[in-house]
This record gives structure tokens, C-alpha cells and sequence, in this order.
């Protein structure tokens, strides 16, 4: 193999490791899909469960911190924000308030 | 917890080598990952989907937003879709099946997934080519089968396919459903509704229950002479004590519930005597009679050899890929979900994370890591709700297990305003997960 083909191929290699690292699906964004199935695809609700689209990464992050703090009343939602790390609300929270900005 | 190095997702993968034979087949088959690459576009990847309940139809809409260049073809047999959440509350009064019944309109028009409608005959895993009854065939790059339920016919002598046109299974939502309720409707006054509920582990654990519920609360309304025996195939239920606690306080002394231990266990029925008997070799005549039977993956997910001898798809609990055939990926309730238990919602979440999986295979990425949640409400009356509620995470042997000091059941002491307020979100959470899967 000559000089030049490895050289390429190095460059290819590259580029498919950007490729891969901008095509790879976030933590916040697999937190945030489950979410949808009782807020709705894309955090907006056809019915009685709260629409959580419109709200700002800042504030998700008290509310989800506070219900699983037990600080704030809910039926169920103490007994999910429980499961997740103050980390992963942050990155779940920054996902659902950039889909805002995408106008999702 | 921490995202998966390289190394653990190699090992999580397992011993089908899928990495590197994806990662091949996804420099195969991807399109041109920008317009700084040189190379030509080449035909996107296709995946089918081979059944259109929450599981498929989910996986097919998540795969499309994922990544719009996915060539994705739905297969199901029926035009239209009856949600098994929901149709206990027929009997109920509070739901028609019309209501419960969905298209694949917006699939099709909204999402761009082919839409086919028809019945699979056969899975050729080799050539990764599945025939559909109208003779046509289908290539795939990764299939993905949501083949839901079918009954171990047999472990219930008596009980076949004429014998459930007599006492309906209504295990899945349609006819069956819609028969169930004729009967009930038919019942003279001071019956008896006798259900035969099946052994762990089956389709919607907390659904036999609910069903007592909403025929109780009709019986309250309509019939109140009328009487409800539960014979159980086991020795507990699901949300056992917030359902015992509302019974008491909502229809005293109309429902019996038999635990195997104590001659519950239904093995033998004659349907026209409208009679069941026991494995303790009790027999009990009813008005209605309702037998959901013991349950296992369906026959084409055997057939294709996905199935174990526990009659369920053992899968990769990273991917859904069957750890029996490669680039299959079984999802829903008939896969093998480490402690999911079978529910729709399991099966909208299960079907998220497969579309993530398969679409960073076909990117040549580790898949990201799971979450996953579940959510089951259930109506003990129309204003009186509960919940039970887990989220699960891949442990390092593979297993999703619920993650410890999350989830749990709604309080034992929860207020009457409480009820009300699960019960309005329960009926929330179907047009929710119905708009998230269907729409």
C-alpha cells in the first residue's frame, strides 16, 4: 500500500469518527423519548397530562429535582424523577428545551 | 449511571459479533454522512417492522424521526388497530370500541413509513427475505418483529378456538372484546362472571384485575345482584392491595378471588356447560365465563427461531437483537425484557430504544445507553385511578432491572381527590401513548 492510500485513508477515517460523534444519539435525548409516551411525541400532549415543551431547561430542572426531592405534590412523577441522576435531568431538560428552539 | 465505553458495548453486544458485521454492513448501505465525503450515496437501509401494535408501529414512527434517509416498511395483517389499553373500560361503559380502534394513516402520511397490509407467511433469516401471504416478497438489512401474544393452547383442556366464540379470552382487544360484552349485557341480573386468570408471565399484569373492576362497576350500576369469582392460575396479582382496599370500599361483597394454592388454577373447561373445573377438581357454572389463558411468543416468532423453551425471544437487552438470529430484533411483549413486565407502554419504550440502536448500527456508533419506564394505570371505577410505575436500566449482566428506591405503586392511603386524579390521568396517558405511537 502506498503513502498516499493510507493517507486517505487515515482522512477517511477521521471524517467517519466526526460523522459518528455528530450522528450519535444523546443520553437526554433517549431520557426524553420516554418521557413522550404520556406527555406526548415531542413533549406535546393531546390531552389531560401536562404539554412539557414550552418550558425552560432551568426550570425543568427545579421541577424534576424538587419531585424527586419529594418537595413538590404529584401522583406519579416523584415516583419517576427518583430514578434519574441530577446530571441526567440536566441533560434530559436541555434536550426538551432545544426542541423548542427547533420549533418541534 | 455512566454512558458505555466501547469495550462494555462490545461485551453487551455479545457473541453474534454484530459490531463488526453491522458496522460493514452499515459502510455498505449508508448514505453519504455529509457532502464532505466523496463517496456516492448509496440505497438507504431498509428495515421492516412486522406488526402494527404499540410496539411496531412506535418502533417505525422513532426509527423515521431518528433518521429520516431509513427506508421503513411497516408490515400488519389488519387495516386497523384496537388498543388492548382501554378495553377493559368498554365493559365499564366508558369507552366504545370504536374509540379504542387506530389507523396507520399517519405513519404512512406524516412519518413516510410504507405501509403494507398483509400477513407474514415467512421469515428467511439467511436471505433476509420475508414472504407476505399475497405472495410478494420483502428484503430487509434489520428486521424488527413486535409479534405481540399468542395462548398456550392445550394447557386448559376444552379450551380452543371454537370453544373461546363461548367464553371469550378478549385478550385481544376486537371481536372478542365486543363478544364479552354482549355476554355481560346479556347476563340476567344475580350471575355470576366467573374469569380464569392466567399464570405469570402474560400480557398486562394489572389487566385481569381491572377487568373485574369495570364489570363490577357495571354490575353496580346495572346489575346489582350479580356476583364476580376470580379462579387465578396464580397466588397474587398485580397491585394486589390497592385493588383488594378499593373492592371493599367500592363493591363489597360482590367479587371472590380464588388463589391457585386454594383450587384457583382452571384446567379443564366445558364451554357448553358454561362450566369450568379446577385442577383441586372443584367445578364452577357461570353466566359469563372469561378465560385468559396461559401465554407465549406467536407462532411466526417460533417458526423464525426466535423463541426459547420458555416459549418467549430471548434478545440482546441492549438492541432487541435476538440473541438466537442475527439482524432480528424482537420487541414487545413477546420478547424476553429482563424485569419489564409486558405492557404497551414497555413495548412504545422497548420499540424507542431498539430505533436508537439501529439506527447508531447502521452509523457504525455504540448504541446509546437505555432508559427505559413504565407506566400502568389501571380504573377500579371511572373517577378512581391507580398506578404503578418502575424505570429500568441495563445492569452489568445484561439484565434491565428497575432501578432501586424509583418507581413503586400509587399510596395505600391516597385521598378520594387522588383517585380522581389518577383516573383522569390514566385516561390522559391512553390518548398520550396512543398519539405518541399511532400519530
Amino acid at each position: 500500500m502506498n503513502p498516499f492510500s493510507l493517507a486517505a485513508l487515515a482522512g477517511l477515517a477521521l471524517l467517519a469518527s466526526h460523522a459518528a460523534s455528530a450522528q450519535t444519539i444523546s443520553r437526554g435525548e433517549v431520557i426524553a423519548s420516554t418521557c413522550f409516551t404520556c406527555h406526548g411525541t415531542h413533549g406535546v400532549s393531546p390531552s389531560t397530562i401536562p404539554s412539557i415543551d414550552y418550558i425552560p431547561a432551568e426550570r425543568m430542572i427545579e421541577t424534576l429535582k424538587a419531585y424527586k426531592a419529594g418537595q413538590r405534590y404529584s401522583t406519579i412523577m416523584g415516583r419517576h424523577a427518583s430514578a434519574y441522576t441530577d446530571e441526567e435531568i440536566v441533560e434530559a431538560a436541555n434536550f426538551l428545551a432545544s426542541l423548542q428552539k427547533k420549533g418541534k | 449511571m455512566s454512558r458505555l465505553t466501547r469495550r462494555e458495548f462490545v461485551k453487551l453486544l455479545g457473541a453474534s459479533g454484530a459490531l463488526s458485521t453491522v458496522g460493514l454492513a452499515g459502510c455498505q448501505t449508508a448514505p453519504a454522512p455529509g457532502p464532505s465525503t466523496a463517496a456516492p450515496a448509496k440505497a438507504a437501509p431498509r428495515v421492516v417492522v412486522i406488526g402494527g401494535g404499540f410496539g411496531g408501529a412506535t418502533c417505525a414512527k422513532y426509527l423515521r424521526l431518528y433518521d429520516a434517509t431509513l427506508n421503513v416498511t411497516l408490515v400488519e395483517q389488519h387495516a386497523k388497530y384496537v388498543t388492548c389499553p382501554g378495553s377493559n373500560w368498554v365493559f365499564g361503559g366508558m369507552r366504545t370500541l370504536d374509540d379504542l380502534t387506530q389507523t396507520y394513516t399517519a405513519l404512512r402520511d406524516k412519518h413516510g413509513v410504507n405501509v403494507v397490509t398483509d400477513r407474514v407467511v415467512s421469515v428467511d433469516a439467511g436471505k433476509r427475505l420475508i414472504t407476505l401471504a399475497s405472495g410478494k416478497t420483502l428484503g430487509y438489512d434489520r428486521l424488527v418483529m413486535s409479534p405481540g401474544i399468542d395462548f398456550r393452547w392445550g394447557d386448559i383442556e376444552g379450551y380452543d378456538d371454537a370453544a373461546t366464540q363461548v367464553m371469550p379470552h378478549a385478550w385481544k382487544a376486537g371481536p372478542q372484546t365486543a363478544l364479552l360484552l354482549k355476554q355481560l349485557q346479556a347476563m340476567p341480573d344475580g350471575g355470576t362472571f366467573i374469569m380464569s386468570a392466567p399464570p405469570m408471565p402474560f400480557r398486562c399484569p394489572p389487566g385481569p384485575p381491572e377487568r373485574v373492576s369495570m364489570v363490577a362497576h357495571y354490575f353496580k350500576t346495572q346489575k346489582p345482584r350479580s356476583k364476580i369469582l376470580i379462579l387465578d392460575s396464580k397466588d397474587n396479582f398485580s397491585k394486589q392491595a390497592l385493588f383488594t382496599q378499593a373492592w371493599d370500599q367500592l363493591y363489597p361483597n360482590m367479587i371472590e378471588w380464588v388463589p391457585a394454592t386454594s383450587g384457583g388454577k382452571v384446567v379443564r373447561v366445558d364451554p357448553r356447560a358454561l362450566t369450568v373445573h379446577t385442577a383441586s377438581g372443584g367445578s364452577h357454572k357461570g353466566g359469563v365465563v372469561n378465560i385468559i389463558p396461559a401465554q407465549r411468543a406467536p407462532q411466526l416468532a417460533v417458526d423464525t427461531g426466535l423463541a426459547n423453551t420458555s416459549g418467549w425471544c430471548p434478545v440482546n437487552q441492549l438492541t432487541f437483537e435476538s440473541t438466537q438470529v442475527a439482524n432480528i430484533h424482537v420487541i414487545g411483549d413477546a420478547s424476553i425484557a429482563g424485569a419489564l413486565p409486558k405492557s404497551g407502554h414497555t413495548a412504545n419504550n422497548i420499540a424507542k430504544m431498539t430505533a436508537a440502536a439501529i439506527v447508531s448500527l447502521f452509523r457504525g456508533v455504540p448504541p446509546p445507553t437505555p432508559s427505559h419506564v413504565n407506566t400502568c394505570y389501571s380504573l377500579v371505577a371511572p373517577d378512581y385511578g391507580i398506578s404503578i410505575a418502575g424505570v429500568y436500566r441495563l445492569g452489568e449482566d445484561g439484565q434491565l432491572q428497575g432501578v432501586k428506591g424509583a418507581g413503586g405503586l400509587s399510596p395505600a392511603d391516597a385521598t378520594l381527590q387522588q383517585r380522581s386524579q389518577e383516573a383522569g390521568y390514566a385516561q390522559g396517558w391512553h390518548k398520550s401513548i396512543v398519539a405518541d405511537s399511532f400519530g
